[in-house]
Parts: structure tokens; C-alpha cells; sequence
């Protein structure tokens, strides 16, 4: 095993690991803590793909952002912050089935792809992958359109958020 | 190359020497030479801290006409060390009710949302952690993390004060976070590149001068950052007494103290790095890296020093009127400026120099301007309702 191997399988586990830990907590807070280490678990398996970009983004995105929104909106909506409810509601199996179906999904996917068993090439010296994605998000031949489309979409529910909060004098 | 034009690699290669005879696999010795390169970064930024709990101290006696500590050693120099003695010593309270493991990680995540930030910080062209490509997002990142700690802090201490100062704090680094990251981009749209090292090699002119309302944003943004007065409503201490820390005790209370003077010392660092040419000075860097190392920590001290002129100068903001600050001001002006700057960078590519940095400059001014005059007619909109309104309640008062 060469030592990016083992790297990854540690990250994986502390991912899966910590990712069992955010559906099995009982307090809602130490979920949302677990989350947070489940992110930055993703967040360093992208560093060690050599996706700086990405892995920094997840990072701002997912803990500096939305993390730390689930945790306010755990904080503000419960009464009691050391609540200890039912871990499942009725949905629970429904669940379990899309959970089971997504796994059975991917998998297959992937046995079909041929490029899984092939070694990745190496990336030459020099390369920018940080100049490479801006350009490629910024050109009419890539990816211009659907950049577009995602920032009309975010521009939307900015619109649609200060519209339900707005306060009419 | 001698030791003196690259340390830190004749240091590295000597080492490797050193690791390979003992038979130690070069892979191994290589991890090893870089934990050792992290562990005396570390060491030297916290003796630096001890140093900086002075420096803040006697800076701020200055301000408030008191001499400061002058008890212990020449100058006081040796309070620093009195204080931490005390730290340790003194008893380490838990909370009844508190969530004892998160208590304890918070302190820990909160100096080391700072340290990590040093990782991309250039002392010298060759002095550097790591030449990331993204440097100037990895702050951003790292200052996630210390969002994270002040939330786990105040939530895991069982105590309203506590909680409501980690919202308030969280709040304003939240909202404060998108006018620091438009700025950041202002250095990143003048030198082409994302990365530390790269944004002060391109700096022939200091930023400061192409965007000197780009400077003045970052340290507002970055002020509000730290929680420092005029944005430390987080604090408030005669309302909430200290805010998020308030139930931690000796050393863990120092690991929050010591991380904020050190975040403090590291913006005044970014500051210079961004704005003011970093580790340039007329070219004295070339001279040596140990020189270059003076020039940057020296210029991170006068961004520090102008950070606890504001600190002890001004009064505190109430939250509305700073988060209103904010959103309705400081975001759209970043924004605007942001635009401004990169359609002038791409109008003026290929003129000369002085008509670039001239109309950058002047494009700079005048925004300000409009801005200002904007939110002057703004208050005394504002004024005048409200005094109309007084004047129309009066007389019926009066009636009564």
C-alpha cells in the first residue's frame, strides 16, 4: 500500500466514522458537530486529490456557512438545547430505502465505468488547476451556461428570502 | 547558497543529511524536517504572543494616559511571564451543565484557527510555510473554523451570557466575512493570482495606493473580524460581563485572550502583505531574508498598533446600527468597488503606469465620495422623520 492509500483510508474512516455519529447522537447539537467533522473530512479528501480549490470552498461553504446556519437554526427553534427526542420518526424505513437504493445505484454505475480500474495520469508540473476551472467556468465552450444559470438560482432565492422577510411598514 | 541567502532549506538539506546517516528512509526524514519547520513557527509565534500581551498592555496605558506595568523587570517586560504563571496555576472550573468535551475542544479550535493562518504567510521570498494557490480563500477558511469555536464555546459553556455573546460575535463575523472576501479579491484582480507569495512579487506599487478604499474596507471588515471595539458588542461587558468566554478559567481563558492579540497581530500581518508590499521595502529584501522577516513584522506591528488605536479610541457600536453598517453599507460599496476595479483593470490593461495607477486611484476617491454623500443624505432623511416626528408628538403632549 503506498502511503496515499493509507491517507485516504484514514480520512475515509474518520469521514464514515464521524458521519455514523451525526445519525446516531441524540443531542441535535454534537449532530451538527459531527457534521461539521464529517464536512472537513470530505474537505481534506479533496486535499489529498490535490483540489485545493475545492477543498478550501468546502471548508468557507459547508462549515463556515451552513454548519454553522444548522447549528443557529438547532439553537433558535428548541426550547431545551440538551434535548434528547425519539432518534426516528415513522419516515425511518423510507429512508433506509433511498439510502439503500442511492448505494445500489452508485455502485452499479460505477462497476459499468470503465476508467474505475484504470490508474489516474499523473498530473504534469506546472499545471494549474485553479486558472484551469476559472477558465473553464468563464468560457462560452465549457461550462459558461450552467455558472450562469446556478448564480440566476442563487440570485433567486436571495430575492425569494428578503421577500419572506421582508417587514411591510 | 549559504545559510544566509535560504535558511530554511541549507537548515532543511543539512537535517535530511543528518536523518539519512542515522538510516532513518528519506520519506520519513522528509515528514519529520516538515513537523520540525511547523513546531518552530509555532514556538516562535507563541513566544511572540507572550511578548504581544505587553505590547497591548503598555500601548494601551499610552492611550489612556496611565504609565502601565512598569513593576516587573526593566519596562515590565517580565509581566507577560508573571501573568501566564498565574494562569497555570490558578484553578481550572468546569461549568455544572456544561458539555465538557466541546468546553474543552473550543479553546483549543480558537488558537488554532489563528496559528493555521500562518501556514500561507511569506516572512521572506524563500521563508514560507506553504506557496498555496488559493492563500487568499485559506483565510477565509481559517476563519470559519474560529467561527466554529466561538459558537462551540458559548453553547457548551450552559450559560445565557455566554450564548448570547457567541450569537452576537457569530453574527457580525458572519456578515462581516463578505466585505473581507470582496476586498481580498481587489489584490487578486491587480496581481493575477490567489497566492500570498505571488500577490506581494507584483507588487512593485503597494495596493494601497491603486485602492486605498480597498485597504480601508479590509481593515474595517477585518476589525469586525476580531470582535475588537468599535465591534465588540460580543463582549459588552456591562451587559453580558465578557460574552462567549465568560465561564472559562486560567489557561483555557488564556488560549482565547492570547489567540485574539495574535488574530489581531496576524490581519495587521495581512494587512501589510495585501496592501502595503508585504516583505518589500525598495528592494532591501533582496538584501537578506533576515532582513526581509524585519521589514514584514515590523509592517504587521504598525497594522496591530493602527488596529488598538481604534480598539481604545473609539465607543462601542450598538448591533443594529453595526450589522445595518454593514449589509446596507459596507457590502454594496465592496461589491460596487469590486466591479469598478476589475472593469478599469481590464479598460486600462497596456497604458503606462502612472495613467493606470492615476485613474485607479481617482476611481477610488470617487467612489468614496459617492458613497459618503449617499449615506449622508440618508441620515439626514432619517434625522428629519424622526425629528418631524418628535415635532408632531410635542404639541399633543403639551395638550395633555
Amino acid at each position: 500500500m503506498t502511503g496515499e492509500q493509507i491517507a485516504f483510508l484514514l480520512v475515509a474512516l474518520f469521514t464514515l466514522g464521524s458521519g455514523i455519529m451525526v445519525v446516531t447522537s441524540r443531542n441535535l447539537v454534537h449532530a451538527a458537530l459531527w457534521l461539521v467533522s464529517t464536512l472537513f473530512g470530505v474537505a481534506v479528501t479533496f486535499a489529498v486529490l490535490n483540489a485545493s480549490f475545492l477543498a478550501v470552498v468546502q471548508v468557507v461553504v459547508y462549515i463556515g456557512a451552513i454548519a454553522i446556519l444548522f447549528i443557529f437554526a438547532v439553537m433558535l427553534t428548541r426550547k431545551d438545547m440538551r434535548d434528547q427526542g425519539a432518534q426516528q420518526n415513522s419516515n425511518w424505513w423510507f429512508g433506509a430505502l433511498l439510502a439503500v437504493l442511492t448505494f445500489v445505484g452508485l455502485f452499479f454505475l460505477l462497476e459499468s465505468w470503465t476508467g474505475l480500474s484504470k490508474t489516474a495520469a499523473a498530473i504534469p508540473s506546472g499545471f494549474d488547476g485553479m486558472a484551469e476551472l476559472g477558465t473553464a467556468l468563464t468560457s462560452p465552450d465549457a461550462y459558461v451556461l450552467p455558472f450562469e444559470v446556478a448564480s440566476v438560482l442563487l440570485v433567486a432565492a436571495l430575492v425569494g428570502a428578503v421577500y419572506v422577510a421582508f417587514n411591510r411598514k | 547558497m549559504s545559510f544566509w541567502n535560504d535558511p530554511l532549506k541549507v537548515a532543511a538539506d543539512w537535517l535530511l543529511g543528518v536523518f539519512t546517516g542515522w538510516g532513518m528512509p528519506e520519506i520519513a526524514a522528509n515528514i519529520l524536517i516538515g513537523f520540525l519547520g511547523v513546531l518552530l513557527l509555532i514556538t516562535v509565534l507563541m513566544v511572540l504572543d507572550i511578548f504581544l500581551v505587553w505590547v497591548e498592555r503598555k500601548v494601551v496605558s499610552r492611550f489612556q494616559d496611565r504609565i502601565g506595568p512598569n513593576r516587573v523587570g526593566p519596562f515590565g517586560l517580565i509581566q507577560p511571564f508573571a501573568d501566564i504563571i498565574k494562569l497555570i496555576i490558578k484553578e481550572d472550573t468546569t461549568p455544572g451543565g456544561a458539555d465538557k468535551v466541546v468546553y474543552n475542544i473550543a479553546p483549543m479550535l480558537s488558537m488554532m484557527s489563528v496559528l493555521i493562518l500562518w501556514a500561507v504567510v511569506p516572512l521572506a521570498p524563500t521563508i514560507l510555510g506553504v506557496d498555496l494557490n488559493i492563500g487568499v480563500l485559506y483565510i477565509i477558511a481559517a476563519g470559519a473554523i474560529g467561527t466554529l469555536s466561538i459558537i462551540m464555546a458559548g453553547w457548551s459553556s450552559n450559560n445565557k451570557f455566554a450564548l448570547i455573546g457567541a450569537f452576537r460575535q457569530v453574527a457580525v463575523m458572519v456578515s462581516f466575512e463578505i466585505p473581507m472576501l470582496t476586498m481580498l479579491l481587489i489584490p487578486t484582480v491587480f496581481s493575477g493570482s490567489m497566492g500570498m507569495n505571488t500577490i506581494i512579487e507584483k507588487q512593485s506599487i503597494w495596493y494601497v495606493f491603486l485602492a486605498p478604499l480597498a485597504a480601508l474596507i479590509f481593515l474595517i471588515a477585518a476589525i469586525a473580524e476580531l470582535g475588537r471595539a468599535p465591534f465588540d458588542m460580543a463582549e459588552g461587558e456591562s451587559e453580558l460581563v465578557s460574552g462567549y468566554n465568560i465561564e472559562y478559567s486560567g489557561m483555557k481563558f488564556g488560549m482565547f485572550y492570547a489567540g485574539e492579540l495574535l488574530h489581531a497581530f496576524t490581519f495587521g500581518g495581512f494587512w501589510s502583505i495585501l496592501f502595503f508590499g508585504g516583505y518589500r521595502f525598495f528592494g532591501l529584501e533582496q538584501v537578506s531574508p533576515f532582513l526581509a522577516i524585519a521589514i514584514i513584522v515590523f509592517k504587521a506591528f504598525i497594522g496591530y498598533w493602527i488596529i488598538m488605536w481604534v480598539k481604545y479610541t473609539l465607543l462601542r457600536i450598538r448591533i443594529d446600527h453595526m450589522l445595518g453598517f454593514n449589509w446596507k453599507f459596507l457590502t454594496p460599496l465592496a461589491f460596487t468597488l469590486l466591479m469598478v476595479t476589475a472593469l478599469m483593470n481590464a479598460l486600462l490593461a497596456g497604458t503606462s503606469t502612472w495613467i493606470y495607477i492615476s485613474s485607479m486611484f481617482l476611481s477610488n476617491v470617487l467612489l468614496a465620495w459617492i458613497a459618503t454623500e449617499i449615506a449622508r443624505s440618508y441620515s439626514r432623511r432619517e434625522r428629519e422623520r424622526v425629528e418631524g416626528s418628535k415635532a408632531a408628538v410635542l404639541p399633543e403632549a403639551a395638550h395633555h
